[in-house]
């Protein structure tokens, strides 16, 4: 199949979902044809609010709606949805636990539009607070299916997608469970957990390698809270050291949050993909990526960096 | 005497340039550009106190984007107005050029403040005033503002808090076009009656017809003048003026023309 912008895989489940359940309500705050969201309000018109560019007040009607048995998905630019709102999301609906469901496009890969427009931080300030699911999908199918499953979870949930088309590399039936990594390639040499538009990247990395007699294990972080401890661990207990991979601030991301749980629980060599504390730019989608250091290169360069700091770690020992 | 003609020439250079950005870069916002055109090309041409081969002059002007999204607008007056080499605006949006997708406050001269998230440049602007108050200071504050953006509720906080601190070294520029970008903004979060609503905050509203020069140049003259509150200059606009196809039309608020339109649209540009 074509590569497909995954924005489109959360509208496709809002269709899904709105056709089996009357509960389900989306919101959108003036981004509703970047979003898709718009698909859902040309067809389900009576349940679809344009709230305006107003994103606070979108996340709080939304809180209001949950409350009264609505199931609401609300959508923006990652940046404006989680961090416009981020203090209605933590007092009114995640320390009330109310089933507000919010969804936005993020990432540099968002592109010309350029630092403004770009959510390098949405992982972190969603993964911080109490009752939160965070799902990054890795393409279209996966977004459908994290989307539906994000419709019952009990309590909150941020859904990050992508603007730019990406490639499709799991089927219509690879099983999504929340709160579940997906091994996406079985190897023994190294671990990397990947999220997003990062996966496919970890997948070409670990083909590159092979090459050379490195055999990679790729994780797909596709929950990222709640975080899927056991797979992570069994993974890396097989390889003894691993990278993170993500389109997002390293700090506070998956890098972050891999870093304390394997600290906390088997504390091995660990590289980060990621971005670097610093801001996006301008420019397109994948020249981006790659001038972030955002791409299977880099994480050809952190497997072999995790792997020979393994080898000598064990010379020490 | 000031020469209408003279800024008309103004308007249709910037406009073009907006085209040739926008189809250049492949992305971009012409919608909000074009309909803003005429009030900024008779603010930088006119009526602010600018003086680009010294732009960080203490006694400037400033002028702040709250709708910071018509970078092609905003880079193409400034370099037109002498702040930058227009050459560099053939560079909009491309990877590693100042021209950011959206502006920077380092990027060129000119640029007061960071902008593109809306409705928090009012609220720098605002800020901007009280520190000039402060200093019994002799410039003014301008910022342009979206229709659209109007819905932020933040807008409205800075709206009461500028009545409150009587800045009247302050004018908002309302472009009013009455689209965004999921339509009109009646159908969308109707901000009507808004001229109503801004009095009932304590503004000074002015009205004008945002592509009629003499009417724009009498707005900001009417608001320099007006004392103990700040002032809103409420722009009748069209969105995408000046070219036909995108007149009047929400598609166009964030794409750019290809090669085709492009042409057609300098056509209808052209001096
Ligand atoms: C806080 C925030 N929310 C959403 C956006 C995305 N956005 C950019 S422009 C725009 C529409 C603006 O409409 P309006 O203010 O009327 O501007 P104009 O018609 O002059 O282009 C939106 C929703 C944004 N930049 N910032
Ligand atoms: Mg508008």
């Amino acid at each position: 199949m074509e590569p497909k912008a995954t924005r489109f895989g959360y509208s496709e489940a809002l269709l899904m979902l709105g056709e089996k359940d009357d509960r389900i309500v989306a919101l959108d705050a003036d981004l509703a044809k970047s979003t898709s969201s718009a698909r859902f309000r040309d067809k389900f018109p009576d349940r679809f609010f344009n709230m305006g560019i107003a994103e606070q007040n979108m996340v709080d009607v939304a809180a209001g709606l949950a409350l009264s048995g609505k199931i609401p998905f609300a959508s923006s630019y990652g940046v404006f949805v989680t961090g416009r709102a981020w203090e209605q999301m933590r007092t009114m609906v995640c320390y009330s636990k109310l089933p507000v469901r919010i969804a936005g496009h993020a990432g540099v890969s968002v592109g010309a539009d350029g630092a403004t427009h770009q959510a390098l931080e949405d992982i972190a300030i969603m993964n911080v607070l109490p009752n939160m699911h965070v799902f990054s999908p890795c393409d279209y199918y996966e977004t459908i299916k994290a989307t539906m499953a994000a419709a019952y979870v009990d309590g909150p949930a941020y859904i990050r997608f992508g603007r730019a088309p990406i490639p499709i590399i799991t089927e219509v039936d690879s099983p999504f469970e929340v709160g579940k990594a997906t091994i996406m390639k079985k190897g023994s040499d190294v671990t990397v957990v990947a999220t997003g538009t990062m996966v496919n990247e970890a997948l070409i990395a670990s083909a590159d390698l092979a090459n050379f007699g490195v055999s990679v294990e790729v994780v797909n972080l596709s929950t990222i809270k709640p975080l899927d401890g056991e797979t992570i661990l069994n993974s890396v207990a097989k390889t003894g050291c691993a990278v993170t991979a993500e389109e997002h601030q390293i700090t506070g991301g998956i890098g972050s949050i891999i870093a304390s749980f394997l600290s906390l629980n088997l504390p091995v060599p660990l590289e980060m993909v990621g971005m670097g504390d610093r801001f996006g730019e301008s420019g397109e989608p994948f020249e981006l990526l790659k001038h972030f250091h955002c791409n299977s290169c880099e994480i050809v360069q952190a497997c072999l960096r995790a792997i020979s700091r393994r080898q000598t770690s064990r010379v020490v020992l | 005497m000031r020469d209408i003609a003279q800024l008309e020439k103004v308007g249709r250079q910037i406009r073009r340039d907006i085209i040739q950005m926008t189809t250049l870069a492949g992305s971009g916002h012409p919608g909000g550009s074009l309909s803003a055109t005429d009030l900024m090309a008779a603010l930088y041409f006119e009526i602010a106190n600018v003086d680009p081969s010294d732009p960080m002059k203490e006694d400037r002007d400033r002028v702040i984007y709250s709708k910071a999204h018509v970078t092609p607008l905003i880079y193409s007056v400034l370099a037109r107005r002498g702040f930058f080499d227009p050459e560099l605006l053939k560079t909009f949006r491309k990877l590693g050029s100042p021209l950011q997708g959206h502006p920077h406050i380092h990027c060129v001269p000119g640029i007061e403040m960071s902008g593109g998230s809306l409705g928090q440049g009012i609220s720098i602007a605002l800020g901007t005033a009280i520190a000039g108050k402060m200093d019994r200071a002799p410039w003014r504050v301008y910022c342009l503002m979206g229709d659209g953006e109007l819905q932020e509720g933040q807008v409205w906080e800075a709206f009461m808090a500028a009545a409150h601190y009587k800045a009247d070294n302050l004018t908002a520029i309302i472009d009013k076009n009455g689209l965004e970008i999921d339509g009109t903004t009646k159908d969308v979060m109707d901000i009507d009656p808004l001229e109503k609503k801004l009095e009932a905050f304590g503004w000074h509203v002015i009205e004008c017809d945002g592509h009629d020069y003499g009417q724009i140049l009498y707005a900001f003259d009417q608001a320099k003048q007006t004392k103990g509150k700040p002032q809103a200059i409420i722009a009748h606009t069209v969105k995408g003026k000046g070219v036909s196809f995108m007149e009047n039309n929400a598609e166009w608020h964030g794409k750019a023309p290809n090669q085709v339109e492009a042409e057609k649209a300098l056509l209808e540009l052209a001096d």
